[in-house]
């Protein structure tokens, strides 16, 4: 097993409130390996945005860490000054965020906005740094980037801005991107471009990634490992082959059951009944355990941990005994 | 040629397009032109499409966005008048209405459920005022009591209680508020909803609860719906038949299945294959090429030869019409029409 190179342990990420303390993201521990593709999904308001917002440093206060630890490379990175930090991200990590648009300046052309990221993480001449961009451009796919290195976001699809934004990722050779939703806001066809590039760029640079999305389809196609998130906490990690295929906890296979399917045609969709808990009513015990077919008293009353079921790991108190079993 | 559908009933189509076009004029302003020397810039939205939707039966338009999906909802609804075409819904040709009190019958008849739970709904008026503003509108039933009493039950069918009347949209979360939208669109009691990306703005669990209330509805009270989306699993999920649009023009009109199974349009094929594969079967996938025209300067003969695998000559020239194959799939492609030909 490689040394992780993101290792996160215990992270709470809280908001003060004037009606009290709210815990968006509660006592959450990954890995991410060199080079893999880690997926993160959850609803909206699972806290699978902040936790990449923590990792790289931008959480808009009142948002803040209130425990745990994160390491890159083991350095650990979450209380790191502010212009440590500064030089952290973009380098080492880089970030991919939803919209195209507003993630781009568009007082400024692409080429200055791409030369300007080299020139601030680099000992390349400026010189070396456009043709540097050039290239850039042209590897995520855009035509004419010579012509193009001119124009500005404004000039662009949106499938070409999110490949610029790519470029932006990946400008310094980061050995880590946290993209946040990057196709949520593309056409199914554009999805599909995107998401190949990203897959293709990865592995060509060997850089890991974080790929948070709602979207099951997208981490299907390209995730190696995915974590599942709800409301705040992690209820199962693993492959992505054994989320997708056999889900075990309750959540993760209510979120199967509930994606319509192409291949064949059911007269109902599997329902979750009810919504996910608002921050302020997060239940004692599973946080799931109001909206879970299976729930018994232990669930009401202890929060589980993530119990290693081999081959993912479950947070769930149905998968106690499996694991003590497996132990001895 | 009879399509399966129609051989099962001879009831006629709840509604018909035919012909429908919808261009909008996008041109700079007069002053500007004459001095400037501009011409004058038409968008070309809906650019004649046909089709027809029968009772009890739900028919689905996807396309990508700029695909002029929304703009055929907004005018089969009557939300814009259409540059050319006829719309026929339960016979009636509805440009044939002239008199406010005719419109106001066929109009009970039809609602809609936008995308955005957050902008359909006022968000300073309370729940029971949205839900029974049909109710009041069409002078449905008289007397506060009568009112209440049926926007509870309103309430009670989408899966609120009748005590969330009292409350205002911004206390409920999105799927709970697309509910709402339903029961308005249920209160004047129509035969036909019209549903613009009623789940897209949803998470996936919570669309799954939207779509099998909605299911159960049409079941329930024989609803005919229009369905509009770009998400091809909910598609299957929800349609009978299903159109899709590529710049303003449909390429292939099938059933169901048939689209899933056998699609014969190549750009039906292509959508399918960008789908990301949820189910990890293996397929190999290929991206499309290229991106959306833009629908101002649309390509000249088939819309979609500069992306298209199997383009020729013939398509750069002249667009193809939509064919009905023996199959009864309509699709408009020089190639298939061609190979069926033969």
């Amino acid at each position: 097993m490689p040394e992780p190179l993101l290792k996160i342990e215990h992270l709470g990420i809280e908001f003060h409130t004037r009606r009290g303390t709210l815990v968006a993201v509660d006592d959450i521990s990954f890995d991410v390996l060199p080079g893999e593709v880690f997926g993160i999904v959850g609803e909206s308001g699972a806290g699978k945005s902040l936790t990449g917002q923590a990792i790289i440093g931008l959480l808009e206060p009142p948002g803040r860490i209130g425990a745990g630890r994160i390491f890159l490379n083991d350095q650990r990175i979450d209380q790191l000054p502010y212009h440590q930090m500064r030089r952290i991200r973009g380098k080492k990590i880089g970030m991919i965020f939803q919209d195209p648009l507003t993630s781009l300046n568009p007082l400024y052309t692409v080429g200055k906005q791409l030369v300007e990221t080299i020139l601030t993480h680099s000992e390349m001449t400026p010189n070396q740094a456009h043709q540097h961009t050039i290239a850039l451009l042209d590897e995520v796919g855009i035509p004419a980037a010579e012509k193009r290195i001119g124009h500005y976001p404004h000039q662009f699809s949106g499938g070409m801005r999110q490949r610029v934004v790519i470029a932006l990722a990946l400008c310094v050779s980061p050995s880590l991107i946290i993209a946040d939703e990057p196709t949520t806001a593309l056409d199914v066809s554009i999805q599909a471009q995107i998401i190949a590039l990203l897959k293709g760029l990865c592995k060509e640079h060997d850089t890991a990634v974080i790929l948070i999305t709602h979207d099951m389809g997208v981490i299907a196609e390209i995730s190696d490992r995915v974590a599942v998130m709800y409301a705040g906490r992690l209820v199962e990690v693993g492959e992505v082959r054994d989320i997708v295929k056999n889900p075990k906890h309750p959540y993760s296979q209510g979120l199967m059951g509930s994606i319509p399917s192409l291949h064949h045609k059911s007269e109902e969709l599997i329902q979750i009944e009810g919504t996910m808990p608002g921050l302020m009513e997060i239940p004692p015990g599973c946080a799931f355990h109001p909206r879970c077919p299976h729930a018994f008293d232990r669930c009401r009353q202890r929060r589980p941990g993530l119990i290693d079921t081999k081959p993912s790991k479950v947070a769930c108190w149905l998968f106690e005994n499996e694991d003590r079993s497996g132990n001895t | 040629m009879a399509t399966p559908d129609q051989l099962k009933t001879n009831t006629p189509p709840l509604l018909r397009v035919t012909g429908l076009k919808r261009y909008f004029d996008v041109s700079e302003p007069f002053l500007n032109r004459l001095l400037e020397g501009k011409s004058r810039l038409i968008l070309k939205a809906v650019i004649g499409i046909d089709f027809k939707i029968n009772r009890g039966q739900t028919f689905a338009l996807v396309g990508e966005s700029g695909c002029g999906k929304s703009t055929v909802a907004n005018l089969v609804v009557g939300l814009y008048q259409p540059t050319a075409g006829k719309i026929e819904f339960d016979g009636i040709d509805v440009a044939s209405l002239t008199s406010r009190a005719q419109m106001a019958l066929l109009r009970r008849r039809m609602a809609m459920i936008f995308q955005d739970p957050y902008a359909s709904l006022n968000p300073r008026w309370r729940v029971d005022a949205i839900v029974s503003e049909p109710i009041r509108a069409f002078g449905l039933l008289k007397g506060t009591q009568a009112i209440s009493q049926r926007t509870g039950e309103l309430l009670t069918q989408v899966g609120l209680s009748p005590a969330d009347g009292a409350k205002y949209p911004h206390e409920f979360s999105g799927g709970q508020r697309q509910r709402i939208s339903i029961a308005r669109a249920l209160a004047s009691e129509p035969d036909f909803i019209v549903c613009d990306e009623p789940t897209s703005a949803l998470d996936v669990s919570v669309q799954a609860q939207i779509l099998n209330l909605m299911k159960g509805l049409q079941k329930k009270f024989d609803l005919s719906y229009l369905f509009i989306s770009h998400d091809l699993a909910v598609v299957r999920h929800m349609a009978n038949s299903v159109g899709v649009m590529y710049l303003g023009q449909l390429c292939e009109v099938a059933p169901v299945d048939a689209i899933f199974d056998s699609p014969l349009h190549p750009y039906t094929r292509l959508l399918l294959d960008t789908i990301p594969d949820v189910e990890l079967t293996g397929r190999s996938s290929q991206p499309v090429t290229g991106e959306i025209p833009n629908p101002i300067d649309p390509p000249s003969g088939c819309a979609f030869h500069p992306r298209c695998p199997e383009s020729t000559d013939k398509c750069r020239r002249e667009g193809p019409e939509l064919t009905t194959l023996d199959s009864g799939v309509q699709v408009a492609c020089h190639a298939i029409s061609a190979s069926s030909e033969k």
